[in-house]
């Protein structure tokens, strides 16, 4: 507000006849903040970062550090310092468990771009053009990612895929002895990548799980953004005679950049920190991911806070990654 | 105070706990008179701590820490509260999921917000002690009467103290439906080959002879412990659980080379299944035989009124059938209670027939510590298991109470990819080896 203030303060001074010269127009709006608004500007600025150093930095610092030593979490005095062991460790007796996130958090983000995020757009898109119980199917749509994590993994261990009872097996009559489908347990490789590493099956219908919720998120979020867009938009390109794709494609789309970017945000962060659904559902075998690994060196009865670090430090690593492909788009943008 | 010497080492294996039970006879009362001894010698040094064993003495607010989220455990342990003489002492039961409970124990233990928690005994409740997590509660052994040297040895830490308090325990067996088996006119086996004859006729009559269910990793752990004592012994496996044999050893890949021979007999699947499911399957008669806890029996009413079970027979002469899995559990004190005096009254109580009488009442799928506890009122489940576990030569505490909990948890993972690929045994084995040098290097 104070900020708004001083803009039209300055904007009615620059109509008074007298000219400001050159180079005093820096002091002139420096001496516009009042003192209130100083402190103001200040609390602003220092509790989020104080707040964000607190809670962010000090805490992959810390992990960071964490990292190089063999410590079970108890006593600082049983802290031992390890050197680089840990990463050593990593790549070559704990390599398979590595390999296999890594991949595992690329088969989500894979899933949740080609499939998920997609999904949801569509189910937007099409629950904006005013359709009788609109709100009913967002409700519906929307119910996934409101539901407890108990309840979630109630719905898809034992409603879904139970081998015997589940609703999966039973709709496909698949629920006699011996010709049962193990959708959670069976870690047969779907798309296979070398004889070690692919796509599992019973990842995928894990995957499915968290596409379920992902589609409602998406939903929701693209939604909001649609009831944004001038519909004067749509019709000036439906009179030009462009077709429900072209007008989508051509108009809605790059209107709605900036919530394409959130989403986009939001997928890549979904699938990096994914956890949830995998633990509710027992994180049965070849299902595990970078989270996974850290909460399972690091919870637990014996604490392995090294280790467990160590895979921290690997997601942050990662993070990083999409975080500098993502800043080097939007500055490159802006520079252009 | 005192310290008492334990029959193996470092490792406070239960291994020979069971075979007091038989006996029936009160060490403890030889143990305390070399107590009062060393007393003696080293009079007055813990005057402050000293636990003199007459429960009434302590007052005030007092909190357990329970794991017992599921109903009968539940009313068994508000039974044994109740059951508690003291009435100046004010006792809160303060009860957590039992999965979240064993995610969080650590935490739990540094909080310092409950005195007594609920745990189990053996390698995990020394692991804590050694970190000095733990109360001692060797004076309240002092006291102690009725538990015998198996449940001193599980109870004791490196140190040579006692910090855990055994309550009760269970057995793993192979379980069965009475009237399957009547029905179908078999009988229990009494050797490998017996078993083998068995489940090729249930085979042969469309039954699926074993129960197989892995949800969560843990549940064949139980076959791996009990193919590894019979094939291999009791020693073998309590050494292999403690790091002390490579796993790329040849006895230990002549377990899974069995294991593999006995797949087709199990169900398949078994990875995605729960074994409340599995309990469902032994219940409607879909498959014959079950290797589990007698908690299978907690599954259904149904079940538990039908059910029955045999110990795994053996499949070694040489090495016979006496060694099984039977964890007990209990309760321990943290390192800094806030009210130590009470604490120590409460786990008094809870080593006493009376206690142990009260909680078996709420929940009979458990068998008594005590030996002066109540039998008569034992159904037929718990007196076989007394049974069992009194006639062991050897009492493993389970996979994941036996080891690390960190290399555990990579067991379960070698074990849930083996059933799925047999052929990929030896590259399994190898690879878990190499996990075990690691994890055994980081807790040395």
């Amino acid at each position: 507000m104070s900020l708004d203030e001083s803009v039209t303060a300055t904007d009615h001074d620059v109509t008074t006849p007298v000219t400001p010269r050159e180079g005093e127009e820096g002091r002139r709006s420096h001496s516009l903040l009042t003192g209130s608004d100083r402190r103001t500007l200040t609390l602003m600025t220092a509790v989020p970062s104080f707040l964000h150093i607190a809670l962010v930095w000090i805490p992959a610092i810390g992990t960071f550090i964490l990292s190089f030593t063999n410590w079970n979490g108890v006593r600082w005095s049983s802290l031992k310092w390890v050197g680089f062991r840990n990463y050593e460790q990593l790549f070559t007796v704990f390599e398979k468990d590595l390999y296999e996130s890594l991949f595992n958090n690329l088969w989500v983000m894979v899933a949740l771009f080609a499939i998920g995020t997609p999904m949801g757009m569509l189910i937007a898109y099409i629950l904006d053009r005013n359709l009788k119980g609109s709100a009913i199917y967002q409700s519906i749509f929307y119910t996934p990612v409101v539901l407890s994590l108990a309840v979630v993994g109630f719905i898809w261990r034992s409603v879904m895929y139970s081998p015997g009872q589940g609703i999966l097996n039973s709709v496909l009559g698949r629920t006699d002895p011996g010709n049962q489908i193990d959708w959670l347990g069976n870690p047969d490789f779907l798309i296979p990548i070398t004889s070690e590493y692919g796509l599992s099956k019973n990842f995928m219908a894990l995957i499915a799980a968290m596409i379920w919720v992902h589609v409602g998120y998406v939903m929701v979020l693209y939604l909001a953004g649609l009831k944004s867009v001038d519909p004067n938009l749509r019709e000036a390109a439906a009179i030009d005679g462009a077709n429900e794709w072209q007008v989508f494609r051509q108009v809605i789309f790059p209107a709605m950049r900036p919530v394409n970017i959130v989403i986009m945000v939001i997928t890549v962060i979904t699938s990096l920190r994914v956890f949830d659904i995998i633990d509710v559902l027992n994180n049965p075998i070849g299902t595990d991911v970078l989270s996974i690994l850290v909460t399972d060196n690091i919870l637990g009865e014996s604490g392995n806070v090294g280790r467990g670090s160590a895979y921290g430090v690997m997601l942050l690593l990662v993070c990083f990654a999409f975080a500098i492909i993502y800043l080097r788009n939007a500055f490159g943008e802006e520079d252009q | 105070m005192t310290t008492r010497k334990t029959e193996i080492g470092g490792y406070p294996s239960p291994a020979e706990w069971a075979r007091d039970l038989n006996r029936r006879t009160v060490l403890k009362g030889g143990v305390a008179l070399a107590g009062l001894s060393a007393i003696g010698v080293s009079c007055g040094s813990d005057a402050a701590t000293e636990f003199t064993g007459s429960i009434g003495d302590a007052g005030g607010a007092l909190t357990i820490g329970s794991n017992a989220s599921d109903p009968a455990p539940q009313a068994g342990l508000a039974a044994v509260v109740a059951s508690f003489p003291n009435e100046d002492v004010e006792v809160t039961i303060n009860t957590l999921d039992h999965n979240t409970y064993q995610e969080n124990i650590n935490a739990i233990l540094q909080a310092g917000e409950d005195d007594v928690l609920a745990w189990f005994a053996g390698f995990r409740n020394k692991f804590f002690a050694d970190q000095g997590l733990l109360g001692d509660i060797s004076d309240v052994w002092d006291q102690v009467d009725g538990l015998g040297a198996g449940f001193l040895a599980a109870s004791t830490a490196t140190d040579g103290k006692q910090y855990f308090m055994p309550t009760s325990y269970y057995t793993w067996a192979v379980n069965y439906s009475k009237s399957l088996f009547a029905e179908k006119g078999y009988s229990e086996p009494s050797n490998v080959d017996e078993l083998l004859g068995l489940a090729d006729d249930m085979a042969s009559d469309g039954i699926t002879p074993f129960v197989f269910a892995n949800d969560g990793q843990w549940p064949i752990m139980g076959t791996f412990d009990i193919l590894n004592m019979r094939i291999n012994g009791y020693d073998f496996h309590i050494d292999l659980m403690g790091g002390k044999h490579e796993w790329t050893d040849e006895r230990v890949r002549n377990v899974f080379t069995t294991w593999e021979s006995l797949l087709p007999y199990h169900q398949t699947g078994a990875n995605g299944r729960t074994w409340q499911e599995g309990a469902a399957a032994l219940e409607t008669g879909e498959c014959g035989m079950y290797l589990l806890g007698t908690f299978a029996a907690s599954a259904s009413e149904a079940l538990a009124a039908d059910m029955d079970f045999f110990n795994f027979p053996e499949i070694d002469p040489a090495i016979g059938a006496g060694a099984l899995d039977a964890p007990i559990d209990g309760f321990q004190m943290i390192a800094e209670p806030k009210n130590a005096a009470a604490a120590k009254e409460l786990l008094l109580h809870m080593s006493t027939a009376a206690a142990q009488d009260a909680y078996l009442s709420e929940d009979p799928s458990v068998v008594a510590s005590n030996s002066g506890a109540n039998t008569s009122v034992y159904n037929d489940l718990q007196k076989k298991s007394a049974a069992l576990a009194g006639s062991a030569t050897g009492i493993s505490q389970f996979l994941d109470r036996d080891t690390i909990p960190d290399f555990a948890g990579e067991c379960g993972n070698m074990f849930a990819e083996f059933i799925e690929d047999p052929s990929k045994v030896d590259g399994l084995l190898a690879d878990l080896e190499e996990k075990k040098v690691a994890i055994f290097a980081d807790y040395s």
